[in-house]
């Protein structure tokens, strides 16, 4: 099979994939339509009110896995491969306002007490990419004294104790029990509660849907033993994604050899996305 | 792509899903409108159920005002959501962790309980229309009447027990309702500008300045087009009551802004910018200066120097029209404000609305007059004058 023929293979059973990946989660949200309606007094007990029963990926048992994310920082170079990549693989809109990912530039300069952030959406470095879907980082600080300069990459944190699940009045976001946090697009009614409640700015309004959209953590591709899009793509290693269940998985690893935090604890969210290298002003 | 959406301008640093603001002017005339339901409820009960008979002229055409009010509520939201012909998910399988899934219940629960209310207190009319009338018009009333003609003295007393009831529901179901639209920004975490647990307090206190002053503009207004003279000692009582209950507004706001800014966490920095830069118009100048102490300056200088006649009419009516303003700019600096300070703590957004569109200006404008034109329709059908209604 030449390389065009295995592209096409692999197209087709993507596009099957994921064709039975949305029936799986249209039947899912059905379910849980059925269920909350006659037992809304156990629906409040449980902040999962997704399907209550797995959605049926062939050969994926939802139940067997435990999805984390890690991010080393002092790995990261900003080279934004992982932005463009998750842009195409999840069809997100290409312009600089709306992101499933994105990377946050720290840099301290000399005399100054608090770090200077941009990101994809600064005018300048707007300015700097030269094409719809190409993003860079302006090299604007090449004339200053810089004391210290890291790279933050971003994501839905997939928190434990998700406070937009809690807030979507319909139940259209839910938790899955391997531990993503999921959008039902054909359940959502876009009001945007959501967008709201997530203290990371990780979700944001897909206009051209009319409902609410963020990273899955390319939930087509891990629930087939692929890695999400960003990590797959990363020259460096700075993401690091598995599951936790397996102590020999990346992720794995990546806890257990390092001193992890995550963003903003104090929200109780609990999330699951763990980081190392940043600083007091990453938030 | 600037079509289907609109980038918000920042300063400092902002997450980039930010840059465009999710809840719009819509938001804010919806929580507005709740407002004036909550307030002119207030009024009608406070005739119906604590008997203060001074608000008797306009303790009909407040119910109306709330009901008209009250259709109105499901507008703004309906146009705001990205799929409104899924509204009813909400309802059909409530997400009951969720602070807004209840809405729909609430909501409706509440627009029955006014649409048996001003029944109750239109039945007379209604059968009285009915038994009046020919052609159509009968059978308009007819229909209306359900059935019931009894209007014996003995069946006004049933109905009387009946509104008394209704009223009382009304109370905690108007007040509720509005509080609870509090608590859907007060609850979530995400945003210190709302996180807040007076916000269900302030919400409730500045809906029921918002419907008295309504109510007030309303009558009066109504007065001049109907060219009856107005009743000067109801016109004071609702001139009281908004005086009243503004004071314990301003009371509770300040409050609420000195703890934020006492407490200091986290991006009281970039709050503090925000707080002497983009809300010195719309907050201390509109909402605070103009909205708020000027309009009781002039209604303690009326009561004060115990002005009577047109004087007192024109005074109250507007500083009526300013605490209109003032509610509204309230509603704008809690929802667009929230929005306008980041989530990082390090930035702020300036949104400016566009006017024309599905969440324009325009459209916020328009759902603010439909409850007037429903209005206009509704007192055809139930006059709620006390020289018909007596």
């Amino acid at each position: 099979m030449d390389e065009n023929e295995q592209l096409k293979e692999h197209e087709k059973d993507r596009r099957d994939f994921l064709s039975c990946l949305g029936s799986a989660i249209a039947c899912g949200a059905a379910t849980v339509a059925a269920s909350s309606v006659s037992s809304q007094a156990t629906a409040a007990t449980q902040e999962t009110t997704a399907a209550s029963q797995p959605p049926a990926i062939p050969g994926y048992d939802w139940s067997k896995h435990h999805w984390a994310f890690g991010v080393d920082a002092e790995k990261c170079i900003g080279c934004l491969r992982c932005v463009e990549a998750c842009k195409r693989e999840n069809n997100v809109s290409l312009d600089p306002h709306h992101f499933r990912t994105w990377v946050e530039r720290n840099v301290l300069l000399e005399g100054e007490d608090n770090a200077r952030i941009d990101s994809q959406h600064d005018p300048v470095n707007i300015a700097a990419s030269t094409a719809e879907g190409e993003y860079r980082f302006a090299n604007r600080y090449k004339d200053a004294n810089v004391e210290k300069a890291f790279f933050v990459p971003k994501l839905c944190n997939h928190c434990t104790h998700p406070a937009c699940v809690q807030v979507c009045p319909t139940g259209a976001t839910y938790k899955t029990e391997d531990g993503v946090v999921l959008i039902d697009h054909t359940y959502c009614i876009g009001c945007q509660y959501c967008v709201q409640a997530c203290p990371y700015g990780a979700r944001f309004f897909n206009e051209e849907k009319g409902v609410t959209d963020k990273c899955t953590w390319c939930y087509h591709r891990i629930t087939k033993g692929l890695q999400p899009a960003c990590v797959e793509v990363c020259p460096v290693g700075a993401r690091v994604f598995g599951d936790r269940n397996d102590k020999q998985s990346p992720i794995s690893q990546f806890i257990q050899n390092n001193r992890v935090r995550v963003l903003r604890p104090e929200t109780g969210n609990a999330p699951n996305v763990f980081y190392v290298g940043i600083d007091k002003d990453v938030t | 792509m600037d079509a289907i959406f609109h980038a918000s301008p920042f300063t400092g640093y902002v997450y980039p899903n930010e840059t465009v603001i999710p809840w719009t002017v819509l938001i804010v005339v919806y929580p507005y409108l709740t407002g004036l339901v909550a307030g002119a409820f207030t009024i009608s009960s406070l005739y119906q159920v604590f008997g203060f008979q001074q608000l008797r002229p306009v303790a009909h055409f407040a119910l109306l005002i709330s009901l008209c009010c009250m259709l109105t509520v499901p507008l703004p939201l309906l146009l705001h959501l990205g799929h409104p012909e899924r509204a009813f998910n909400a309802m059909i399988t409530p997400h009951i962790t969720s602070a807004f899934a209840i809405f729909g219940y609430a909501a409706a629960f509440y627009i029955i309980l006014l649409v048996l209310e001003t029944w109750f207190v239109f039945r007379p009319h209604i059968v009285h229309q009915a038994q009046q009338q020919t052609g159509v018009f009968a059978w308009f009333y007819r229909i209306l009447s359900l059935g019931s003609n009894d209007v014996s003295e003995k069946a006004m007393r049933y109905d009387r027990k009946w509104l008394f009831a209704l009223a009382i529901i009304g109370i905690p179901g108007a007040h509720g309702l509005h509080g609870y639209v509090g608590f859907v920004f007060g609850s979530l975490k995400s945003r210190e500008w709302w996180s807040s647990d007076l916000m269900p307090v302030i919400f409730l206190f500045s809906a029921i300045i918002s419907g008295t002053a309504l109510v007030i503009v309303l009558y009066v207004l109504s007065c001049k087009l109907r060219k009856v003279s107005v009743d000067l000692a109801c016109l004071k009582v609702m001139a009281y009551s908004l005086w009243g209950f503004m004071m314990f507004t301003l009371l509770i706001e300040g409050v609420e802004f000195a703890s934020l800014v006492y407490r200091g966490r986290e991006g009281i920095e970039v709050i503090m910018e925000f707080v002497k830069g983009p809300l010195v118009v719309p907050f201390f100048i509109l909402q605070f200066g103009v909205g708020s102490v000027l309009p009781l300056a002039v209604i303690t200088f009326l009561i004060w120097r115990g002005t009577g006649g047109t004087a007192l009419i024109l005074g109250i009516t507007g500083s009526a029209i300013l605490v209109l303003l003032a509610v509204l700019m309230m509603r704008y600096n809690v929802v667009i404000g929230g929005q306008e300070i980041s989530k990082t703590a390090k930035g702020l957004l300036a949104y400016h609305p566009p006017f024309f569109g599905r969440e324009g200006l325009l459209a916020a404008g328009i759902v603010l007059v439909v409850p007037m034109i429903l209005l206009s329709v509704i007192v055809r059908i139930f006059p709620p004058w006390e020289e018909v209604t007596a």
